[in-house]
C-alpha cells in the first residue's frame, strides 16, 4: 500500500524565512491522522504543499505515490478543505455544486445532494450569507462529493463553535468510514482530534516530534511520580518526554515499550492532551531558545 | 470550467456591454437623420460652389456628440483593464477561494487558459464593436472635419478602426498579470490605469510616428501648403513669426519646424512689422477685415532668406497601415504579458 504522504527533508522558504525546514514525515493510508502543533510549526504549510498549492523550496514530498496537484489525475485523487473553508461568497450553494460536478470527473451528485438535504442548506442561498459552520459543510461536502482517495483539512473547526465543531467532525468521520478515505486533519487543539484520529503527528518548529497509532502512543507513554531524581539515570529504554521537579518530587512523561517495574515511581496513565503537550512544550529546542531570549 | 468562468463574469460581462448597447441604440438612433443631413446639405452647398462654411457649421453642429463617443471608445480599454483584469485573480486570492478551485480536479494552467480566453475574447468583442459603431456614425462628421482633426490624427485615430481591440487585449492583460504580481484588487487598478495611460500618451509621442516609416522632408513655405502662423510682438518693430505648414491635406504632421538655408533649426523667425516691411500685418480689405494670412511678399521674402520648413508626417492614406502596425504590437505586447502571468500564476501564486 503506497503512503498517503512522504516527505523527505522538506522545506519551504519565503523569503528569507523557512517556514517548513527539513521535515521528514510518513504517513499511512487509510487511517484519519491527525497533525498537531502550536501555531507556526508549519501545518499549513505542510498541508498546502501536500495538495501541490504551494511548491517545495527544498526536499521532495509524494502524496499517494504522486507528485502533489501534477495534472488532473493527482488532483482527482486529492481533495482539500482549506483554511477557513474558503467559499464564492456571491455564488450560491447549487451553484458550488455545478462548479465542484463541472471541474470533478469523478464527482457524484447524489452525495452532495443527501448531504445538503441532511444539512438542512438551502441550494438557492448564496454562501456569503451562510454562517460559518454552514460554509464549513459546504466546503466539506465539495471535498467528499469529488470522490478524492486522500481527504486533506486545514484547521476545517478553528472557527467554528463547539457544537457546529462537533457536527463538523462528526460528519466528517461518518464520510471517512463510509467511503473509506484517508483523511489528514490539522488542528491546534488536541480535544478536536481525540474524537476523530487514529493516527496522530505532533509537528513543532518543522520537526516529528512523535507520531504513531494513538492506542500504541497512550499504551506506551506513562507519568512516572516519585522521590526527586536525575531522569539521566533511568534505563536505556525509557525515553524521557518532559520533566518537572519540585524540591523533593520528580514527574516525568516517558516513552516506554515495555512495562515500567521500578517501585519507586508511581506510574499513572497519560491522556492524549497530556502527551501531545508534553511533547508540544518540552522540546530541547525550544527551551534553549527560549533561554537565550 | 467555462461555466464558471462566465457565471463569475456575468455582472461585470453585463455592465460594460448593457452600456454598449445603449451607446449602439443611440448611435443607431441618430446615425441615419446625421447621415441625410450631410448628404443633402453636402449636394446643395457642392452645387452653389463652395462648402466650407457648410461642412465648419456641420462639425460645430455634432462637435460634443463626436467627442463624446470619441472619449467613450478612447475609455473602454482602459475601464476593461481595471475592472475585468485586475480583479480577475485578485479577487480570488483576496477571498480565498483560489485554495478552492485550485484543487478541483482541473489545474492551475488550465483555469487560468480558460479565464484569460474567455474574459479577452469578451474584451476585444466590446472594444471591437464600439469602434465599429463609432466608425459608423462618425463618418458624415469625419467628411466635414477640418485637416487637423481627420482620422489619422492622433485625438480620432485611437477611437477607430481595428486599434481598441488591440488596446483592450493588452489592457485585459496588463490587469490581470498586475493584478497576479501585486495580489491585492485595489493596487493593481491603479497600477494598471497609470500604466495604460502612460502608454497610451507615449504611443502618438514616440511610437506611432515610427513604427511604419514616415514622410520626412523640406519644404518652401508658401501661401498654398501654410497652416498655422502666429505673429508674436516684441517691442517696437520686432516680432517673431511662428510658422507650421499642412504638406498634405489631411495628414497627421508630427514634426513641423522652420529651418535655415544650412538646414539648422530656427525656433522662430525674426522678422520686422515696421511699415511696408514684407511680413508687417497688411491694411484690412474692402470689407474691413483683415485678409487671411500674410501677404505673398512675406513668402517671398521667407523664400529670399533662405527660410524652410521640415516636416515629418503620415499621409491620410497610412491609416489602415498604421492601425495594423500598432494593432499588431499591443497584441504582441498583450501576449508577452499573458505569458508572464502564466509563469507567475505557475510558479510564485499560492
Amino acid at each position: 500500500m503506497t503512503a498517503a504522504l512522504e516527505a523527505r527533508g522538506l522545506g519551504k522558504k519565503y523569503g528569507k524565512r523557512w517556514a517548513l525546514s527539513d521535515c521528514t514525515l510518513d504517513l499511512p493510508a487509510g487511517r484519519v491522522i491527525g497533525l498537531v502543533g502550536p501555531n507556526g510549526a508549519g501545518k499549513t504549510t505542510l498541508l498546502n504543499l501536500a495538495v501541490g498549492q504551494l511548491a517545495p523550496s527544498a526536499g521532495s514530498i509524494r502524496v499517494l505515490g504522486g507528485r502533489p496537484a501534477d495534472g488532473p489525475g493527482q488532483l482527482a485523487r486529492v481533495g482539500f478543505v482549506a483554511q477557513d473553508t474558503p467559499t464564492y461568497a456571491g455564488l450560491s450553494v447549487a451553484d458550488h455544486l455545478r462548479l465542484g460536478a463541472r471541474l470533478n470527473p469523478g464527482w457524484d451528485d447524489a452525495i452532495a445532494r443527501e448531504r445538503l438535504e441532511r444539512l438542512g442548506l438551502d441550494p438557492a442561498r448564496r454562501a456569503g450569507k451562510l454562517s460559518g459552520g454552514q460554509r464549513a459543510q459546504l466546503a466539506l461536502t465539495l471535498g467528499i462529493a469529488k470522490r478524492p482517495e486522500l481527504l486533506i483539512l486545514d484547521e476545517p473547526v478553528a472557527a467554528l463553535d463547539p457544537l457546529a465543531r462537533r457536527e463538523f467532525l462528526q460528519h466528517l468521520m461518518e464520510a471517512a468510514v463510509e467511503h473509506s478515505l484517508s483523511v489528514v486533519l490539522s488542528s491546534h487543539l488536541v480535544s478536536d482530534l481525540e474524537r476523530t484520529c487514529d493516527y496522530l503527528v505532533v509537528l513543532v518548529d518543522s520537526r516529528v516530534r512523535v507520531a504513531g497509532d494513538v492506542d500504541d502512543l497512550l499504551a506506551t507513554h506513562h507519568r512516572l511520580t516519585g522521590p526527586r531524581r536525575d531522569p539521566a539515570t533511568l534505563p536505556g529504554d525509557q525515553q524521557v518526554v518532559s520533566e518537572s521537579h519540585t524540591d523533593r518530587q520528580s514527574t516525568l512523561i516517558v516513552r516506554s515499550e515495555g512495562a515500567i517495574h521500578d517501585p519507586a515511581w508511581t506510574v499513572g496513565q497519560v491522556g492524549l492532551e497530556d502527551l501531545v503537550l508534553a511533547y508540544m512544550s518540552d522540546t530541547p529546542t525550544r527551551s534553549t531558545l527560549e533561554a537565550v531570549r | 470550467m467555462i461555466w464558471l468562468t462566465l457565471r463569475q463574469f456575468r455582472v461585470q460581462a453585463a455592465v460594460v456591454f448593457g452600456g454598449l448597447a445603449v451607446l449602439c441604440a443611440a448611435l443607431a438612433i441618430t446615425g441615419p437623420g446625421m447621415a441625410d443631413e450631410f448628404n443633402s446639405g453636402f449636394a446643395s452647398c457642392t452645387a452653389q460652389g463652395d462648402c466650407s462654411r457648410f461642412t465648419r457649421r456641420f462639425f460645430e453642429d455634432h462637435e460634443m456628440a463626436f467627442g463624446a463617443v470619441i472619449l467613450i471608445v478612447a475609455f473602454l480599454p482602459g475601464l476593461i483593464g481595471i475592472f475585468w483584469g485586475a480583479p480577475l485573480i485578485t479577487r480570488e486570492i483576496e477571498q480565498g477561494t483560489h485554495r478552492l478551485v485550485w484543487n478541483q480536479s482541473i489545474t492551475r494552467t488550465r483555469w487560468l487558459a480558460v479565464k484569460l480566453a474567455v474574459v479577452g475574447v469578451a474584451a476585444m468583442v466590446a472594444a471591437g464593436l464600439a469602434a465599429l459603431a463609432a466608425d459608423w456614425w462618425s463618418d458624415p462628421i469625419d467628411k466635414a472635419a477640418s485637416d487637423d482633426i481627420s482620422r489619422i490624427t492622433p485625438l480620432v485615430f485611437l477611437s477607430r478602426g481595428i486599434v481598441p481591440i488591440g488596446y483592450a487585449a493588452f489592457a485585459f492583460a496588463l490587469g490581470v498579470t498586475v493584478g497576479v504580481i501585486v495580489r491585492r484588487t485595489l493596487p493593481a487598478m491603479a497600477i494598471t490605469l497609470a500604466v495604460f495611460v502612460g502608454l497610451q500618451v507615449a504611443v502618438p509621442m514616440w511610437i506611432r510616428p515610427n513604427i511604419i516609416p514616415a514622410e520626412s522632408k523640406i519644404v518652401a513655405i508658401t501661401s498654398e501648403n501654410h497652416g498655422e502662423m502666429m505673429m508674436m510682438r516684441e517691442e517696437g518693430d520686432k516680432a517673431f513669426l511662428q510658422v507650421e505648414v499642412e504638406p498634405e491635406p489631411r495628414a497627421w504632421t508630427f514634426t513641423n519646424e522652420t529651418v535655415d538655408s544650412s538646414g539648422k533649426k530656427v525656433g522662430r523667425l525674426p522678422v520686422s512689422v515696421a511699415a511696408g516691411a514684407p511680413c508687417a500685418p497688411p491694411p484690412p480689405g474692402p470689407d474691413g477685415e483683415p485678409p487671411e494670412g500674410p501677404s505673398q511678399a512675406c513668402f517671398d521674402d521667407l523664400a529670399k532668406k533662405g527660410y524652410k520648413q521640415k516636416v515629418a508626417y503620415h499621409p491620410a492614406d497610412r491609416f489602415w497601415p498604421l492601425q495594423w502596425a500598432e494593432t499588431g504590437l499591443f497584441v504582441v505586447l498583450a501576449l508577452g504579458l499573458t505569458g508572464l502571468c502564466f509563469y507567475w500564476t505557475r510558479r510564485r501564486l499560492s
